[in-house]
C-alpha cells in the first residue's frame, strides 16, 4: 500500500520491462526506498537511524563472514585463532576491530532509534506491529551480541557466558537441568562455544529476516514524523529517492566519521582488558561486568537483593527480561491521542526529568562494581522504570491535556496549508 | 485491563525493588565497610611519553630494539611470548640475516629426526618465541606457586596497559616507608603484612606481587646503541617493545584511519552539498520564522 499520489514505477527499457514482467524486484526496490514511497517531508536526524541500522546489520555480516573464514570455534584455538587474525591475516585487525566496535555502534544506532520511537510514540496505532517486531530485532540482537562476546574465548567471554547462562539456574526445580543443557554441560566449554558460534552465525540471519518484516510493516501506514500528525495530502510528503537517499547519505558519513574514529584510534576503548587473557576456569576475574550495552539491564538483575516469597535472584532475572518484554505492551499502555512528545507536556516532564535520568543510573550502576553506593541508586532508578512504563505512562497519558497540534505537515513546515473544503478533493488524480 | 494489570505489576516490581533499597541503605548504614588497604593504597599507573602514543604515534625502531634485548635478557627467564614469531622481528628495522642469526640464538621444541623423541633445536624465523617453561606445573614449581603470565598480550590485557608495565616494572617500594598524601601505609594498616614470597608494589592491584624485582640496577643490560640502562630507561623501553608484541599493526592502523577518515569525510562533505541542493526547493522560503515543532 502506498499514497494514491506515489510515483509508479516505468521500466525505462527493453530489459528492465522484460524484469518487470519476469520478477519486478527492481519495482519493489522503486517502491520500499525509491521514488515510489511518499515519506513525510518533516522528518528530522532523529529518523536517520533506521537506515543507519540496517548498514550495521550488513556490514555486521560482511565483516563477520570474513571473520568466520579464519576463526577457530574450538575451546583450545579459539583465543589463538582471534591472534592469528589480529597479526597475520591480511587486514584481519581491520575486520575484527570493525566487527567488534561495529556492534557496539549499532547498539548506538538501535538505541537512538528506540529513544525515537519513545519520545514521538512511534509505536501508537497504526504502528503496533512495526514496534513489536523492532522488540523481537532487539532481543535477537541481544542474543546475538551476548554468544558473540563469547567466541573469543578470553577471560570475560567465558565468565560471561557462565554467569548469564547461570540465570537459568535461578528457576526453581528445573533451572539447573536448564543450564547444564543449554550450556552442554556443566561450565562453558567446547559445546558451548560451538554452539554459541553457530547460533551467532545463523541468528543475524533471522535478524535480517525480521527487519524485512519490520520495513513491510513500515510500508503499510508509512513513516511517522515529529509532529505526529498523519499525512494528509501530497504537499506533505517528499518521494524517498532522492530527497531521503540523500539525507540518509549525509546522515551514514557523519556515523562512519565517529565509526572509523573508534575502529583505527580506539579500538579498543569499548572493550574490556580481561578479554586479552585467555580464558581461565580456575580464575576468575575481579570485575565481572557484560559490554557497555547490557549495563542497564545488568543493574536491574543486580537491584533485587532482597529475598521476597521467591529468591532475590529469580526476581532479578524476572525483572530484567521483564524489562524489555514489557516494551511490546506499550502501544496498549500509552493511550495519548497524540504521539509527538514536542505537544505532551506531562508525558514529556516525565520522560526528560524522570525516565532518561533513571537510565542514566542503570547505565553506571550496570558497569560499576556490585557495592554501595551503586545498588542502592540502581534500586530507585529499577524501581522508576517499571513505574514509568507500567503505571506513570497509562495514567499520564489519560489525564494530561495535550498542546495544540498543527493542522498537517504542510503547516508545520511552512506555516500555511490550503485546508480542504468539504467535497474538495485534495489528492490529485493518480 | 491490559493497562489495570500492568499498573498492578509496575507497583509490584517498583515494591520489592525499594524493600531490597531499604534493606541495602540500612545495612549501609549501619555496618559501614571499611577500607582495604588495596583500596586505599593501590595506584594507577603513572603517565610514561612514547613515541606511539596518540593518532600520529610512530615506532621507535631503536627503542624497540633496546626493549627487546631487556625481554631476551631479563623477561624471557620466566615469561613466553607465545604469539609473537621471530619474522615478526623485521619490525624492529632487522634485517632478514640478522632475524635468522637472531632465531639461532634460541632453542625451540623440535623432533628428532631419527629417533621420533622430542628435542630441542636452533629457531628459525618462523619459529615462535619459546616458552621458558614446559608446562603450566612446571612454571609453577618455579615460581612459588604463581604463574608468569604470557608477555604478548600483556599491555592490552591490563587497563592503561603500557603505563601499568612502565610503572609497575619501576615500582617496587618499601611497604614501611611507602606513603600517599602524608598518610603512611604502616601507620594507616598497622597489620599489613608482606606475605613470604611475595614483594611489595602499589601498582599491583593486591600491593603484593609474587615476581620479585626484575630490574634491579643500572647497567642490568649493556645497551648496543650506548643508552645508559638506568632501571627508568629499561622499564620503558621492555614496555615499549611488549607494546608492539601485543599490537604488532598499531602503526598501520592509526595511518590507514587518517586515510579512511580523510576519505569519508570528503565524501560526507559532498553528501551534504547534494542535499542542500536537492532540498532547497522544498524548505520553506522564509527562513528567518521557525518552524513549529519539527
Amino acid at each position: 500500500m502506498s499514497f494514491p499520489w506515489a510515483k509508479q514505477y516505468q521500466p525505462a527499457n527493453g530489459f528492465t520491462k522484460w524484469i518487470d514482467e519476469k520478477l519486478p524486484l527492481p519495482r519493489l526496490v522503486y517502491n520500499a526506498v525509491g521514488a515510489g514511497y511518499p515519506v513525510p517531508r518533516n522528518l528530522n536526524y532523529m529518523w536517520n537511524f533506521g537506515v543507519l541500522a540496517g548498514f550495521c546489520l550488513m556490514m555486521q555480516i560482511v565483516t563477520g563472514v570474513v571473520l568466520a573464514m579464519h576463526y577457530a570455534a574450538n575451546a583450545q584455538v579459539a583465543f589463538a585463532s582471534v591472534e592469528h587474525i589480529m597479526r597475520d591475516v591480511n587486514w584481519g585487525w581491520l575486520m575484527r576491530y570493525a566487527h567488534a566496535n561495529g556492534a557496539s555502534f549499532f547498539f548506538v544506532v538501535i538505541y537512538l532509534h528506540i529513544f525515537r520511537g519513545l519520545f514521538y510514540s512511534s509505536y501508537k496505532a497504526p504502528r503496533e506491529m512495526i514496534w513489536i517486531l523492532g522488540v523481537v530485532i532487539f532481543l535477537l540482537m541481544m542474543a546475538t551480541a551476548f554468544m558473540g562476546y563469547v567466541l573469543p574465548w578470553g577471560q570475560m567471554s567465558f565468565w560471561g557466558a557462565k554467569v548469564i547462562t547461570g540465570l537459568f539456574s535461578a528457576i526453581p526445580l528445573v533451572g539447573e537441568p536448564i543450564q547444564v543443557w543449554l550450556l552442554g554441560g556443566y561450565a562453558p566449554d567446547n559445546a558451548a562455544l560451538n554452539r554459541f558460534y553457530s547460533l551467532h552465525f545463523l541468528l543475524p540471519f533471522v535478524i535480517a529476516g525480521t527487519v524485512i518484516l519490520h520495513i513491510w510493516a513500515l510500508h503499510i501506514p508509512g513513516s511517522s514524523n515529529p509532529t505526529g500528525v498523519e499525512v494528509k495530502s501530497e504537499s506533505d510528503t517528499v518521494p524517498f529517492h532522492p530527497y531521503y537517499t540523500v539525507k540518509d547519505g549525509f546522515g551514514l558519513g557523519i556515523f562512519l566519521l565517529v565509526f572509523f574514529t573508534f575502529v583505527f584510534f580506539l579500538p579498543n576503548f569499548l572493550g574490556h582488558p580481561d578479554n586479552y587473557i585467555p580464558a581461565n576456569p580456575l580464575s576468575t576475574p575481579a570485575h565481572i561486568v557484560p559490554e557497555w550495552y547490557f549495563w542497564p539491564f545488568y543493574a536491574i538483575l543486580r537491584a533485587f537483593t532482597t529475598d521476597f516469597i521467591i529468591s532475590a535472584k529469580l526476581w532479578g532475572v524476572i525483572a530484567m527480561f521483564a524489562s524489555i518484554l514489557i516494551w511490546f505492551l506499550l502501544p496498549w499502555l500509552d493511550r495519548s491521542p497524540v504521539r509527538s512528545g514536542h505537544y505532551r507536556p506531562l508525558f514529556r516532564k516525565f520522560f526528560w526529568f524522570g525516565f532518561m535520568p533513571a537510565l542514566l543510573v542503570l547505565f553506571i550502576c550496570g558497569g560499576a562494581p556490585a557495592e554501595q553506593p551503586y545498588i542502592m541508586l540502581s534500586q530507585l532508578a529499577t524501581a522508576y522504570y517499571f513505574l514509568h512504563f507500567l503505571v506513570i505512562l497509562p495514567i499520564v497519558s489519560a489525564m494530561e491535556t495535550p498542546e495544540e497540534l498543527p493542522y498537517s505537515i504542510t503547516q508545520a513546515v511552512l506555516h500555511s496549508d490550503k485546508k480542504p473544503v468539504l467535497g474538495e478533493n485534495t489528492s490529485p488524480a493518480v | 485491563m491490559v493497562r489495570l494489570i500492568s499498573i498492578f505489576v509496575g507497583i509490584g516490581f517498583a515494591f520489592v525493588a525499594m524493600v531490597a533499597f531499604v534493606i541495602g541503605v540500612y545495612g549501609w548504614a549501619t555496618e559501614p565497610t571499611e577500607k582495604t588497604a588495596e583500596y586505599t593504597f593501590h595506584l594507577y599507573p603513572r603517565d610514561f611519553q612514547f613515541s606511539f602514543e596518540g593518532p600520529f604515534g610512530r615506532w621507535d625502531q631503536v627503542e624497540l630494539q633496546r626493549g627487546y634485548k631487556v625481554y631476551k635478557e631479563v623477561c624471557a627467564a620466566c615469561h613466553g611470548l607465545e604469539f609473537v614469531a621471530f619474522r615478526n622481528l623485521a619490525d624492529l628495522g632487522y634485517s632478514e640475516a640478522q632475524i635468522k642469526a637472531e632465531a639461532a640464538n634460541w632453542q625451540v621444541p623440535g623432533i628428532d629426526p631419527v629417533t621420533g623423541e622430542a628435542t630441542t633445536r636452533p629457531g628459525t624465523p618462523t619459529d615462535y618465541f619459546p616458552s621458558p617453561y614446559p608446562n603450566d606445573v612446571a612454571a609453577r614449581a618455579a615460581n612459588n606457586n604463581a604463574i608468569p603470565p604470557d608477555l604478548s598480550l600483556i599491555t592490552k590485557a591490563r587497563p592503561n596497559g603500557t603505563d601499568y608495565t612502565a610503572s609497575l616494572l619501576t615500582g617496587y617500594t618499601d611497604p614501611n616507608t611507602f606513603q600517599i598524601d602524608g598518610k603512611l601505609l604502616r601507620q594507616e594498616f598497622p597489620d599489613f603484612t608482606v606475605p613470604e614470597g611475595l614483594h611489595f608494589n602499589p601498582y599491583f592491584h593486591s600491593l603484593n606481587i609474587a615476581m620479585a624485582p626484575p630490574l634491579t640496577s643500572t647497567g642490568q643490560v649493556t645497551y648496543d646503541d650506548g643508552t645508559e640502562a638506568t632501571i627508568r630507561q629499561m622499564s620503558h623501553d621492555v614496555a615499549a617493545f611488549l607494546t608492539w608484541a601485543a599490537e604488532p599493526k598499531m602503526i598501520e592502523r592509526k595511518q590507514t584511519g587518517w586515510a579512511a577518515l580523510g576519505f569519508v569525510l570528503f565524501a560526507t562533505v559532498l553528501a551534504y552539498l547534494a542535499k542542500q541542493q536537492i532540498w532547497a526547493p522544498v524548505k520553506p522560503k522564509n527562513r528567518k520564522t521557525k518552524p513549529n515543532a519539527s
